[in-house]
């Protein structure tokens, strides 16, 4: 992790202001924080702003403001506190979703427990116990990057992107949780499944998750999550609770 | 009114498209958007559409449309051979179609990606503020035979037809650095320059793989960094090192690392490579990258300008006797 805040080109028309380039808790409450203020600014070289992780993307008009204009802005609302103690948005909300762990709902949970240093049963009850957070949405469409699972799910990327997961599979990787938008190729490792829909355009909104928002799974048998695709309920049968 | 294109036939990966969707990366949803951007805004210019125009994107192979009503299109981007009630059509030009006239689309002999324009443009509905399909967003799908895809009226049947004489991109393809060009070694950025890649058969709309022989381009803890945003154009590294260029339907974060982006200028030659293609590539500095910048804007304005009277080889044209060739100017006589 690195101390100062970096400005980073990213494309003729993109700033990436990254916090940490590892995962850091209060590198990701920094770019949630850093990006609600960029947006109050209402600056018109500015076309669009999203968070990631620990960075804060900053889609800016080359033909209204120059790059190097751009990052004196940035490094002057920078330099104005310390991002890294900024607190979690307010309004957020926690959601405990049913999930179907190993078997054909999870084909990769041994080979994921394996790396995690635990048995199949143990990883499930490990995940199941953790309070996740929503530190990012992305890749597809309101698509949730959970985290911080305990260390010892520091687990590697697959080395080959071999493989489409399913719309609702639970991968597991680096520390995190997500489950998938839509049917997509990985390289992390397929644990389970659930029928919980993180995006569906026909929905307002589309994507029901924010930054900052919490998750915990219910593990659910096989059969129990058949039902759930097939039947569809609201939230893919997950409970939403508001966090004081 | 809106009256329509009817799809008798059409290739396994076409689809409406546009030139996407900005402003919802917030929630994970890319661009989006025609995989050659150059291309489509060509199909724009030559029928005098506004950039919100939605069109038909043809992949590898084309198709067979009948059109309802009487109204003007445009071909653009790859060469696919053409017709139009059997007569031959030039592509990077504007023809006009009668009502029941069929135009048959066949596969591209070069390039990947065809645009279809049409006058009216296309009137599907609009969802998430876009018309086009976006795979990994879960929006729309692929246009299949016996489609009825709605078209609005033609504003300006008899508005002569026109033409653009494309410059196929040559030389290596430009890329910027980005957040993890500093993850590679110098060496591994000079091999990357020196490599001939070709591109693989795997494909599609998200992104391109690039074959090479020589070692695979590793980094430092490529497989434990914290995911991060992706552009349009970026070269990413899976973990065995083979680089693939990310197109308009990319995902917007990732953890591989990427070499560097590809410029928005360059992106089409590597969208319309085939496979089998040759792509060498060359990085420039960020203010090169910056300086060959251009807003869709002035990418159409420019295009306009560029455009010529589109006129045919009387030779070509089968029912030339049928013509009336005295007292009209010959833009008229040749227009289809």
């Amino acid at each position: 992790m690195t101390d100062a805040p970096e400005l980073l080109p990213l494309g003729p028309d993109g700033l990436l202001v990254r916090f940490a380039d590892q995962l850091s808790e209060p590198a990701n409450r920094a770019a949630l924080a850093f990006r609600a203020d960029l947006e109050s600014t209402g600056n018109p070289g500015i076309a669009e702003t999203a968070s990631s992780l620990a960075s804060v993307l900053v889609k800016f008009r080359p033909d209204v403001i120059a790059r190097k204009a751009l990052e004196d802005e940035l490094g002057a609302m920078l330099a104005e506190r310390d991002w890294l103690e900024a607190s979690l948005p307010a309004g957020r909300r926690l959601w405990r979703v049913p999930v179907a762990f190993g078997d054909v709902h999870g084909p990769d949970l041994d080979d994921a427990a394996d790396a995690a240093g635990l048995a199949p049963d143990a990883a499930v009850e490990d995940i199941c116990a953790a309070r996740l957070r929503v530190l990012a949405l992305g890749f597809s469409p309101g698509q949730p990057y959970l985290g911080f699972l305990p260390e010892h799910w520091d687990i590697p990327r697959q080395v080959d992107v071999t493989h489409e997961v399913p719309r609702g599979a639970v991968v597991v990787a680096v520390r995190q949780v997500i489950p998938f938008a839509h049917a997509a190729p990985t390289g992390w490792r397929q644990i389970g499944r659930t029928a919980f829909r993180c995006n569906d355009p026909g929905l307002d909104p589309s994507s029901p998750l924010r930054p900052g928002d919490e998750m915990e799974f219910l593990p659910v048998e096989g059969r129990t999550l058949d039902r759930l695709l097939d039947d569809a309920p609201p939230f893919g049968g997950a409970e939403r609770f508001e966090i004081p | 009114m809106t009256t329509g294109l009817v799809v008798e036939r059409v290739g396994p990966a076409a689809s409406v498209q546009d030139l996407g969707r900005p402003g919802w990366l917030e929630v994970g949803l890319s661009r989006g958007g025609a995989a050659d951007r150059s291309a489509f805004i060509e199909g724009l210019a030559l029928l005098d559409l506004p950039l919100g125009t939605a069109g038909i994107e043809m992949a590898e192979l084309g198709g067979r449309f009948r059109f309802e009503a009487s109204m003007r299109f445009a071909l653009t981007g790859a060469a696919m051979r053409a017709t139009l009630d059997g007569e031959r059509l030039d592509v990077g030009a504007s023809h006009f179609a009668a009502a029941g006239a069929v135009l048959d689309v066949g596969a591209a002999e070069r390039g990947v990606y065809a645009y279809l324009q049409v006058a009216g443009g296309i009137a599907t509905p609009v969802v998430s503020g876009g018309r086009g399909v976006h795979g990994i967003g879960g929006l729309g799908r692929l246009l299949r035979a016996g489609d009825m895809v709605p078209v609005a009226p033609d504003p300006a049947p008899d508005a002569p037809p026109t033409r653009l004489d494309r410059q196929a991109g040559t030389g290596p393809v430009r890329l910027m650095p980005g957040p993890q060009t500093g993850l590679f070694a110098r060496d591994m950025l000079k091999s990357f320059e020196e490599a001939v890649f070709v591109r693989s058969p795997r494909a599609n709309r998200q992104g391109v793989r690039l074959d090479h022989e020589g070692a695979p381009f590793s980094t430092r803890a490529q497989l434990s960094h914290a995911s991060d945003f992706i552009a349009e154009g970026d070269v990413q590294m899976t973990g065995d090192g083979t680089p693939y260029v990310l197109l308009a339907e990319c995902q917007t974060m990732g953890g591989y690392p990427r070499i560097g982006t590809v410029l928005p200028a360059d992106l089409p030659s590597v969208a319309q490579a085939r496979a089998g293609e040759e792509l060498r590539f060359r990085f420039v500095s960020v203010d090169e990258a910056e300086a060959a910048w251009q807003s869709d804007e002035e990418v159409l304005a420019s295009l306009k300008q560029a455009r010529t009277p589109h006129t045919r080889d009387p030779r070509d044209v089968a029912d030339l006797l049928t013509y009336d060739l005295i007292g009209r100017p010959p833009e008229d006589v040749a227009g289809d």
